[in-house]
């Protein structure tokens, strides 16, 4: 789950890691009267997206109506498709050096990985492809922590002058929030040095861990939810994975896995797939809810089912399908791929009920599906 | 230890919930030796035809296993896995979904430290083929498992077990299936099971069933190209968008980064043969094995 910069920033400040006064506002006149309190500010898009810079959508402003005139511009712009709904107004700093600060999750060590370049405010894969030799990491080993000792032990080598010391206790403080948040990424780009020595965090970028929302459940109210289709949503609330797509060739399979690819066999032969739904895991019960969903996107020609059952079980998956095809009576065509743990039953129970035989393997269905949506759509 | 076999002594954690009763008996009908279970609350009483002890290091003094197979919810893994870890388990297979990553980071670290492999998390775990199985996977049917020469290494189970249907349509069999699971932070990476059914004098080729996001396909790719057996690849998810997280935590392609078209290349640079779809494999195993 993302978060936006107003929202991020005070898990710094609690974890001992200055940032700019600011107030995050929704109207332009609010965005004046900010002004007014704070001083010299610049304005900034709250969006849960980097490049807002290079988007327009940080200004500075230097009095009330100038603070005014560019909330007005910022708000309702579009960044990376997100539609700018609040602005931070925040005070302006006297930077005289800028860093990038960053813990995120490494695949490579299974672990934390700490990350800190004295070329801040830039792009980091930029700084990496350009100067590596300004950017230093550390692998973490979680049982252990990481505080200003290691961090200090990981800057040597750079030239990081009057902030030394404050660099280092500010990384074991990022690391300390890290942890706190069960971030899997928290970033400062960039982490600044003011005129009168002190760190400051310019911004913030806080990404947390999804399996984490549960036990944190009070701070991912505080979070960007991923902006879903009516369908997604719909799909979320019953906990089963429905990510809308533009084409016409609807797909209902059991697994991440197996889904993304009868996605990827449809696309082979020529067709568009109209969404991505599983009902593996947990979910397989929920055959009914899911194929409602998959025929309720407008435009559907044709149909695939893709069951290879392993934990999910093909007979329970089809008895779901089949309630849901009684009651909805869909006139499309469909077609299905049947395998793994219970297939036979629900091969039978398919024959039984509809009439039908699925087709001897998912490229043969697809293809059908393919063929059958080029026809309808004639 | 990456490949289980029927001599390995089993543990299940979490052995007397519905799940874990279910697939403790279909394991226990294939081969597989489940010598004990893990549930505190019901320490003393026998489940499944075997004892249930209050953890698995009380189960490591009365009936030593060797390999612990975890039907746990997500945050009671941690402390399930690091129990295991202190009894001294040589492996760990972890099926459980969503499992907050610093605590897989926790018990990644404790494991390394002990020498213990860990199979997952997001597993649908592994069969070795007539020999055992972990985890849920369909081993005994036997239109998707059939004893053969085939390795299979996947991230999803779903699609590894067709893979392994159409491998067994095309009259091959399997060695064995490593399931490595979903996740971004996995144990055994498809480097590792890999290098494992490299070693495996019962496997003549290995079919690696991947998807986009992460760079394990790559990290495998530069060990596929000293190997001597033929390597197959099928990479879910080409017709992906970016940026979504495709039911599986770790199959999200970011910026460049873990797309398929860097897998697919980095496979076919190390002389793996790329599948268009899993429906092929039976074609290409005949090509490269020369059957």
């Amino acid at each position: 789950m993302n978060f936006e910069e107003h929202a991020a920033k005070p898990l710094l400040v609690v974890a001992g890691i200055a940032a700019p006064e600011g107030r995050y506002v929704r109207t332009a006149d609010d965005a004046a009267r900010a002004q007014q309190v704070i001083g010299p500010c610049v304005v900034k898009a709250q969006a849960p997206t980097g490049k807002r810079g290079k988007a327009g959508g940080i200004k500075t402003a230097d009095t009330p109506e100038e603070a005014k005139a560019v909330a007005e511009k910022i708000l309702g712009m579009d960044i990376a498709g997100h539609v700018v709904e609040g602005v931070l107004v925040e005070a302006r700093s006297d930077i005289k050096r800028e860093f990038y600060a960053a813990i995120m999750n490494s695949p490579a060590s299974k672990g934390p990985l700490v990350i800190f370049s004295t070329e801040g405010g830039m792009d980091i894969e930029d700084v990496a492809a350009q100067t590596p030799d300004k950017i230093k990491r550390a692998t973490v080993d979680i049982r252990d922590g990481f505080g200003a000792k290691a961090a200090t032990a990981m800057l040597a080598g750079l030239d990081l002058g009057e902030a030394t010391a404050g660099v280092s206790e500010a990384l074991g403080k990022l690391y300390a929030a890290y942890i706190a948040n069960d971030a899997e990424l928290l970033e400062i780009n960039p982490l600044v040095l003011t005129g009168d020595g002190a760190l400051v965090a310019l911004d913030c970028k806080f990404v947390m861990d999804d399996s984490a929302i549960k036990r944190q459940a009070t701070l991912a109210e505080l979070g960007t939810p991923e902006k879903l289709t009516a369908l997604e949503a719909r799909g979320e609330a019953a906990a089963i994975k429905y990510i809308e797509l533009d084409g016409d060739i609807g797909i209902l399979a059991n697994g991440a896995g197996l889904t993304m690819t009868t996605m990827d066999v449809v696309r082979h032969h020529g067709g568009n797939p109209a969404n991505f739904c599983e009902i593996g895991g947990e979910a397989y019960t929920k055959a009914q809810t899911a194929l409602e969903m998959v025929l309720d996107k407008p435009g559907i020609k044709s149909l695939v089912v893709n069951f290879c059952g392993a934990f999910a079980r093909c007979e329970v998956m089809m008895e779901g399908l089949l309630n849901a095809w009684d009651e909805l009576k869909p006139e499309i065509p469909v077609f299905f791929s049947i395998a793994g743990t219970g297939d036979e039953e629900a091969i039978a129970m398919l024959k039984d009920r509809l009439g039908l035989d699925p087709y001897p393997d998912m490229d043969a269905a697809c293809k059908a599906a393919v063929d059958a949506a080029k026809v309808g759509g004639a | 230890m990456i490949i289980v076999r029927k001599e390995h002594r089993v543990l299940i954690q979490g052995i007397t919930g519905k799940q874990g009763t279910f697939w403790t008996e279909l394991m226990q009908d294939y081969g597989t030796i489940v010598v004990g279970g893990v549930n505190p609350k019901k320490a003393g009483t026998t489940h499944c035809g075997v004892p249930v002890y209050a953890s698995a290091v009380e189960a490591m003094k009365e009936t030593p296993f060797d390999v612990s197979v975890l039907f746990i919810p997500p945050l009671g893994v941690k402390d399930a896995a690091l129990d295991a870890i202190e009894a001294g388990a040589k492996n760990l297979c972890i099926l459980t979904e969503h499992i907050p990553v610093q605590d897989v980071m926790h018990f990644m670290a404790a494991a390394k430290d002990a020498d213990t492999d860990i199979t997952g998390p997001n597993t649908a775990g592994s069969v070795t083929v007539g020999e055992c199985f972990l985890g849920f996977m369909p081993a005994f049917n036997q239109r998707i498992f059939k004893p053969g020469r085939i390795g299979v290494i996947s991230r999803s189970g779903s699609l590894g077990t067709l893979m392994c249907q159409n491998i067994v349509s095309a009259g091959y069999g399997q060695s064995a299936f490593i399931g490595i699971g979903g996740d971004p932070i996995i144990g055994t990476t498809t480097r590792a099971a890999l290098e494992a059914l490299d070693a495996d004098g019962g496997t003549d080729a290995v079919v690696v069933v991947g998807e986009i996001g992460g760079e394990m396909e790559e990290h495998a790719a530069e060990y596929a190209a000293k190997m001597d057996k033929p390597v197959i690849a099928f990479i879910a998810g080409g017709a992906a968008p970016k940026g979504k997280k495709m039911g599986h935590a770790g199959a999200i392609v970011m910026g460049d980064r873990g797309t398929y078209q860097s897998k697919s290349k980095a496979l076919q640079a190390a002389g793996a043969s790329v599948l268009a779809t899993p429906s092929h494999v039976g074609d290409v195993l005949k090509e490269r094995l020369g059957l």
